[in-house]
């Protein structure tokens, strides 16, 4: 039935805007989660990026069982894993904020590590031998030369992962963390306005999502490379 | 005095023997200039010289620097020995004066006033002044060369290796760059260069080394081993490349 104005009952805009509030509350721990898990699984990721690339076979190794264990599971295993597997041994207790960011590193991280791994390779190599033979260490070739190189190409590529592992903060509304997503379930079984809430809801993401991109590309245009 | 002494230099890639037995001295202030046609093993001579390439067996002494010894730190040798790319290899997310200050400032944690200035000094005597705030994708191919030359020069070097500077150059870039390194030259730089332009080596080397098969076939002044290659090998590489001159 749908409810236009009659008396006593919501115009479809005050379902909408009631629910505004608690939204945008659930927003706020959404792009808490994901701002933290993004920087850590970043770090992560640069970190397992050059244990893949290390002369050190052990270290190689470590690279690529991590890689493709993430890479070889669901999103919501890692995350029950995490929450509930890892509590259950009684050796720490993760909240479901700390789970939820841990997770979502981890799973970023991943990802990550070949962004990082690929955008490393492409530099051409007498990059390195340029600044190698002007004596520079291989931290500092490294730091100076072939990273701000290679995180010019692997900008959209980053980007892109940052969308999707913004899209997984979604699924933490699982284990009882209240972000948008768990503010939306909220609200529409209150409301009984499932068809409202949840496009607006969508709506949030998408404006959250268009905003990520539309920096990304700012930013892509500042470094643009010459 | 012997800046730079090869003995027994061997390289292998894998199964492939580059390099088979290399002797050679150069002595400070020479100019040693490397032909021979490609897959001679040239490059690679020049490579070891700086250790890009793992030397396989034999001794490389630069400036009294066992180089084949792992105690001997290499980063600390190569501040000495400036390299100068056939593709350039500048860094092209830095302006040409970062480019020239990176390396001073890194390694020897030099004075940016300090090292800026002499880096403008170096962009002078290579012509270049007015580019220093441009970035490698402005520059012709010529102008890149010397801003690699003023690069590697930054360093103080004793040394200067020059791997085919002007063969990815268009042809009539190659005399700016080869008027730098004459220049270079005059003022009593140590250099070794690897090339094609045997006009340059006639004019400028002091020696010039002939290499073929990964060997050293001939070394003379450039009179003699112009004038009167000793070896049917060095008589049918020049009877080639100086037929097209």
């Amino acid at each position: 039935m749908p409810s236009f104005s009659k008396k006593g009952e919501d115009t479809p805009m005050d379902v909408i805007s009631s629910a505004i509030p608690l939204l945008l509350k659930g927003l706020e721990v959404t792009i808490y989660i994901f701002i933290i898990a993004i920087i850590l699984g970043f770090l992560l990721g640069l970190l397992v990026a050059l244990f893949r690339l290390a002369p050190i076979k052990i270290l190689n190794w470590i690279a690529i069982v991590y890689v493709n264990a993430i890479r070889g599971t669901p999103f919501i295993v890692q995350l029950f894993f995490i929450y509930f597997g890892i509590n259950s041994l009684h050796f720490v207790s993760l909240n479901s904020t700390t789970a939820g960011i841990i997770t979502v590193a981890i799973n970023a991280g991943a990802y990550f590590s070949e962004i990082i791994r690929a955008g490393i390779q492409s530099i051409d190599k007498g990059q390195t031998e340029a600044a190698r033979s002007l004596g520079l260490t291989g931290s500092q070739a490294m730091r100076h030369v072939i990273l701000p190189q290679a995180f010019r190409r692997m900008l959209p590529t980053i980007t892109n992962q940052s969308i999707i592992s913004l899209k997984d903060t979604s699924l933490l509304s699982i284990i009882g963390i209240a972000d948008l997503t768990q503010q939306g379930q909220i609200q529409a079984s209150a409301t009984f306005e499932a068809f409202k809430i949840w496009l607006t809801v969508g709506v949030i993401y998408f404006i959250i999502i268009y905003l990520i991109s539309a920096l990304a590309s700012f930013v892509e245009r500042r470094f643009e490379l010459r | 005095m012997i800046i730079i002494s090869v003995k027994n230099l061997k390289k292998s890639f894998g199964s492939v023997e580059v390099l088979k037995d290399i002797n050679a001295e150069v002595k400070e202030k020479e100019v040693i200039c490397v032909i021979g046609p490609s897959g001679s093993g040239k490059s690679t001579f020049l490579r070891c010289l700086n250790r890009l390439e793992d030397i396989s067996g034999g001794e490389v002494v630069i400036n009294g620097n066992n180089i084949t010894d792992p105690k001997v730190n290499i980063n600390k040798v190569r501040q000495e020995v400036g390299m100068v790319f056939q593709q350039f290899n500048l860094f092209p997310h830095k302006t040409v004066l970062e480019n020239i200050t990176l390396a001073p400032m890194k390694v020897r944690s030099a004075e940016k006033a300090e090292t800026e200035k002499r880096a403008m000094e170096l962009l002078d005597k290579v012509g270049l002044r007015e580019k220093a705030n441009s970035y490698p994708g402005e520059l012709s191919g010529g102008q890149k060369q010397r801003v690699a030359i003023a690069r590697a020069l930054a360093m103080n070097p004793k040394i200067m290796l020059f791997d085919e500077p002007t063969s990815a150059l268009d042809p009539e870039m190659v005399g700016d760059v080869l008027e730098v390194m004459q220049q270079l030259a005059k003022e009593g730089m140590t250099m070794v260069v690897v090339t094609h332009e045997m006009g340059f080596a006639k004019e400028v080397g002091d020696r010039v080394i002939f290499m073929d098969g990964g060997y050293i076939v001939e070394e003379n002044t450039p009179d003699e081993l112009f004038g009167n290659p000793q070896h049917n090998r060095t008589k049918s590489f020049l009877s080639k490349v100086l037929n097209h001159i």
